[in-house]
């Protein structure tokens, strides 16, 4: 479709903001700040997105600061990946810094990057991402996909539309949960509910008025970015109209659906990557204590390199850990079928591919009771 | 007789093929194999049904926001649909990636559910006039 020649690549990108703006009722485009792309694993985007972004890198640069997903791997960590996963994933590499990306790897660029004002309008494809901008920052982002948000990079700008709005941003419908809420697990699993319930841009929790944490707040956001099209969350007294109980039954649902075995015989930490805090948490809960299984901690290289040096990594290594930067959970080729036959992890977006796409069994716990379980005193 | 009701336009072109009919949303994702266009999630209201051809009749979609890579994907390996309906408004994923695989697509048709009753029957989507017919 494209031959590279200069201009084309503009003019796909604004084929793509033309027709989402169409479908968003965007009456013009306005100027972004920051785009985050998704489509960087080989996994996500297959021959024909290798090709794609070999094309458009050609004639393409991005106009505005524009960061990336993670990828497959970590390069020059040795790994039983094929010559021809590894040929691809690394040409992928070449397009996005040949179009001026940040190779940032990583699916949090929110804890790594300087988060503009509040208010500022953004272009975040992924998706966990997207919704805890919208949430937690105050930034403002439609749930973009991969090619609309690579087309706001080039192009700088987005459609005028939906979360953009202020009036998009209040929920018609609030979700009630009538279970406790303690771990991470139970903000993924309340988020999952939550995706699959609502199909308005934006929904509310009338849970409890503490303010959430990160790695709550990560958890809820991820699992509503898997389960749904809904783009960000609202914390209150759950006022509308219409009000959703997630009570013992749905949470049965849920972890019935994606909760498919009983034990792994490997843990997988991260999907979102891990950050700063949750390794510093992780270090702690480990101290003194030895992994019974093999754990792969999948972490962005900005955060590892933080944490190296305030000597969490070291902490965690010494307990059996094993980090694996600038890749994730979500369809990594690191983890297959023909090596496990099931995954321990805390994260619901992980759970629901390894199930979908890895078709892996997973066994859903939260980190302090993997801790618990899985690592002995020396 | 041809009967024929109004829609809105995202995507340019005409496509007429089969009738796929579904009212769950669809991850592109995850639950579709991009190399023939069969509906590979077996909790999936349609499982096992191929896009490829096929008239898409969909709310839209839902996850993965590479999920576009995937509708191009199925363009590139001949497993497109001939067109796509989103019978609630269209989202950014369906959208974006039907806009560089030019798949015709429209959204919001008029009664959708009274024409298009069942999925195999022939339907025309018209995206430039707007226009749905079977």
């Amino acid at each position: 479709m494209l031959k590279g020649e200069s201009g084309e690549s503009l003019a796909v990108a604004y084929r793509i903001l033309l027709a989402i703006g169409e479908a968003t009722e965007a009456e013009r485009l306005i100027p972004v700040k920051w785009a985050h792309i998704s489509g960087v694993n080989y996994n996500t985007i297959g021959d024909s997105g290798v090709d794609f972004l070999e094309q458009i890198s050609k004639s393409a640069k991005v106009a505005i600061r524009t960061t990336i997903n993670p990828m497959g791997f970590e390069e020059n960590k040795s790994t039983n990946l094929s010559e021809s996963f590894i040929k691809k994933q690394m040409s992928i590499v070449k397009s996005y810094r040949m179009l001026g990306t940040t190779t940032s790897f990583t699916c949090i660029p929110y804890e790594i990057f300087d988060i503009p004002e509040k208010g500022s309008a953004v272009s975040f494809a992924e998706s966990n991402a997207a919704v805890f901008s919208n949430s937690i920052l105050g930034l403002l982002t439609n749930r973009e996909s991969a090619l609309s948000a690579l087309a706001s990079s080039i192009t700088g700008k987005s459609p005028y539309s939906n979360l953009m709005m202020e009036e998009f941003r209040h929920a018609k419908l609030a979700i009630k949960p009538d279970y406790e809420l303690v771990t991470e697990l139970d903000y993924g699993v309340l988020g999952y509910f939550a995706g699959k319930t609502v199909s308005d841009s934006c929904v509310e929790f009338n849970a409890s008025e503490e303010k959430l944490d990160t790695m709550k707040a990560k958890a809820l956001s991820a699992a509503i970015g898997t389960s749904g099209s809904c783009g960000m969350f609202t914390q209150g007294e759950g006022a509308q109209q219409e009000v959703v109980t997630c009570g013992k039954e749905e949470v049965i649902a849920v972890k019935d659906e994606l909760n498919t075995a009983e034990d792994g015989d490997l843990i997988a930490l991260g999907s979102p990557q891990l950050g700063l805090n949750e390794l510093h948490l992780l270090a702690g809960l480990i101290e003194g204590k030895r992994l019974k299984k093999r754990c792969i901690i999948f972490c962005a290289r900005a955060i590892h390199n933080q944490a190296t040096n305030l000597g969490l990594t070291d902490r965690i290594e010494h307990a059996g850990g094993e980090f694996m930067c600038d890749s994730c959970t979500c369809l990594t080729p690191l983890i297959t079928r023909t090596d496990y036959d099931s995954v321990i992890t805390n994260s619901i977006k992980a759970a629901y591919y390894l199930n979908h796409s890895n078709r892996i069994d997973v066994s859903l716990k939260d980190l302090k009771t993997i801790l618990k379980e899985y690592a002995d005193y020396n | 007789m041809t009967k024929c009701i109004k829609c809105r336009k995202i995507v340019g072109g005409s496509g007429i093929g089969n009738a796929l009919l579904t009212e769950e949303r669809i991850n592109f994702l995850s639950m579709i194999d991009t190399q023939n266009g069969i509906i590979k999630d077996q909790h999936h209201q349609i499982f096992g049904s191929s896009v490829k051809g096929a008239v898409l009749v969909f709310p839209g979609a839902i996850g993965s926001s590479v999920g576009a890579y995937a509708i191009y994907s199925l363009k590139v390996n001949a497993a497109a649909p001939a067109a796509i309906i989103c019978s609630d408004k269209a989202d950014i994923t369906t959208a974006s990636g039907c806009a560089i695989s030019n798949i015709p697509l429209v959204d919001m048709p008029e009664n959708p559910s009274f024409f298009i009753r069942t999925s195999g029957m022939e339907v025309k989507v018209d995206a430039d006039s707007k226009m749905v017919c079977v």
